[in-house]
């Protein structure tokens, strides 16, 4: 289905370990739900290993300068962002994978799709860039209406940063209506990658162990999880 | 120049889509460009270059690798350490560029300067595809760069190379031996043989990207007389 290449090294790495990623807005739960996910197949036996969005120690430093004093435009957060996640991914998910793990992560590419594509970089060239990465044997999306979202982040959270409210893309000086905007064009990304990379749309407005309970019968379903059990 | 008629600059382009919020028609002046290994005279030649035009009246702004406010210092320190795999040194190698394309070129062309890149996204290339990187891949990346209005390369066989480096630095740097390859334990021979696919890869884009070959192995007077008739057909 992927109509890029991807390097035999990566394929490898599909066979031996599997990948289950989680995406969604801010707010729409996904990170409540992977993380009974990974309790779940930890107190199972199973080698599981999680990983999230944040920065490698390497990269950390230029992003937070970066960010600071407001130097990034839209190519250069992407790219920034992209270094990141390669050092991530080269020295940590696709060791797991190749090592046989089932490796969970909270946001992965698609979470550079749909928020580079809404401050306007060629969607194209995105995901070119991050070609060099594996697409996820179950990619979750917790789907949760626009304004549930936003408003727990805004109930939730006392002031916004500057790039997590999208202010640099100059579509108001209100940092809680950039953020709305921002995020509503993210959501309608999202929605167009569910369709065109398969993800399990997850009702995030069902109650929690309603969600987790759809989440454990899918991973039960899509993978031979009697491969990843512990020895001994 | 008194008297001197001014050509229109040939309409400008991208490899492949331009950096949002650019577009290749506000895009004037010259974008000319220096490539050639470390101790092919490069940075000489940039200096005299630089030093013609400004004679000439044109307004020049020199960029090369590793020269962002963004990235640059992060950069040298992940080099130290070789603690990058190949795509993060690639990317990270990308994010100086386009920090310096938005920040530094871009601005400089639409205000009619003449852009001097000591080194650009060919060396980069080049560096990624001895390393196994995937063309296709390096190629998307590098398609929001303008297309240069001329590209020098400076060709200086390998054993000239090694005899310049070893007087400069009195030893060879690890990644212009490509230590980080393991080609070879012993530095000399890694770097005679990194020199040398650098040089193959270079001579696939040449034509591909219509490179105007200069020899090296001259004075750099000799060399400079060469690169500035050509800047002269371009630049009135």
């Amino acid at each position: 289905m992927q109509s890029y290449r991807q390097s035999s090294q990566a394929q490898e790495a599909v066979r031996s370990g599997v990948l289950v990623a989680v995406e969604g807005l801010d707010g729409s739960g996904k990170s409540t739900q992977v993380y009974l996910l990974k309790r779940w197949l930890e107190i199972e036996g199973y080698r599981v290993f999680f990983t999230e969005w944040n920065s490698s120690v390497v990269v950390k430093k230029a992003t937070r300068k970066g960010k600071k004093a407001q130097l990034l435009t839209p190519t250069t957060f992407s790219l920034i962002h992209c270094t990141d996640f390669a050092d991530r991914y080269e020295r940590q998910v696709l060791p797991l994978l190749r090592a046989g793990y089932i490796v969970l992560a909270d946001r992965y590419i698609y979470t550079a799709f749909v928020r580079d594509a809404a401050r306007r970089c060629d969607p194209q060239w995105v995901r070119n860039l991050y070609s060099f990465a594996v697409h996820p044997d179950i990619t979750f999306f917790f789907r949760v209406p626009l304004e549930t979202a936003v408003g727990r982040i805004l109930a939730g959270r006392p002031k916004l940063k500057y790039h997590e409210a999208g202010m640099d893309l100059g579509f108001s000086t209100d940092p809680a209506e950039s953020f709305r905007i921002f995020q509503g064009k993210i959501h309608r990304a999202y929605l167009a990658c569910a369709r065109e990379y398969d993800f399990e749309v997850i009702d995030g407005t069902l109650s929690i162990e309603r969600q987790q309970q759809i989440v454990r019968q899918t991973v039960t379903k899509q993978i031979d999880l009697a491969r990843f059990k512990r020895r001994g | 120049m008194p008297g001197a008629r001014r050509a229109a600059p040939r309409r400008k382009r991208f490899y492949g889509t331009p950096p949002p919020g650019v577009s290749a028609a506000d895009l004037k002046g010259y974008l000319i460009v220096i490539e050639g290994a470390d101790g092919s005279g490069r940075s000489s030649q940039t200096r005299l270059l630089t030093q013609w035009l400004e004679q000439n009246g044109h307004a020049t702004v020199n960029v090369g690798l590793r020269r962002s406010t963004l990235v640059s210092a992060e950069l040298n320190a992940a080099k130290r350490g070789n603690v990058l795999s190949r795509t993060t040194m690639s990317l990270f190698y990308a994010t100086d560029f386009a920090d310096q394309l938005e920040n530094v070129m871009i601005p400089a062309m639409r205000a009619g300067f003449v852009v001097l890149a000591d080194r650009y996204i060919y060396t980069l290339m080049a560096r990624d595809l001895v390393r196994g990187g995937d063309p296709e891949w390096v190629e998307s990346l590098y398609g929001i760069a303008p297309v240069p209005d001329l590209v020098f390369l400076l060709r200086v066989s390998p054993r000239r190379l090694v005899q310049r480096n070893l007087e400069k630095n009195l030893e060879l740097d690890f990644w212009e031996s490509a230590m980080d390859v393991a080609i070879s334990r012993d530095r000399f021979d890694s770097f005679m043989a990194y020199q040398k696919m650098i040089a193959r890869e270079f001579t696939r884009m040449e034509e591909k990207y219509g490179f105007y070959p200069v020899n090296g192995n001259r004075t750099p007077t000799a060399v400079a007389a060469t690169i500035r008739s050509r800047v002269a057909e371009l630049v009135h």
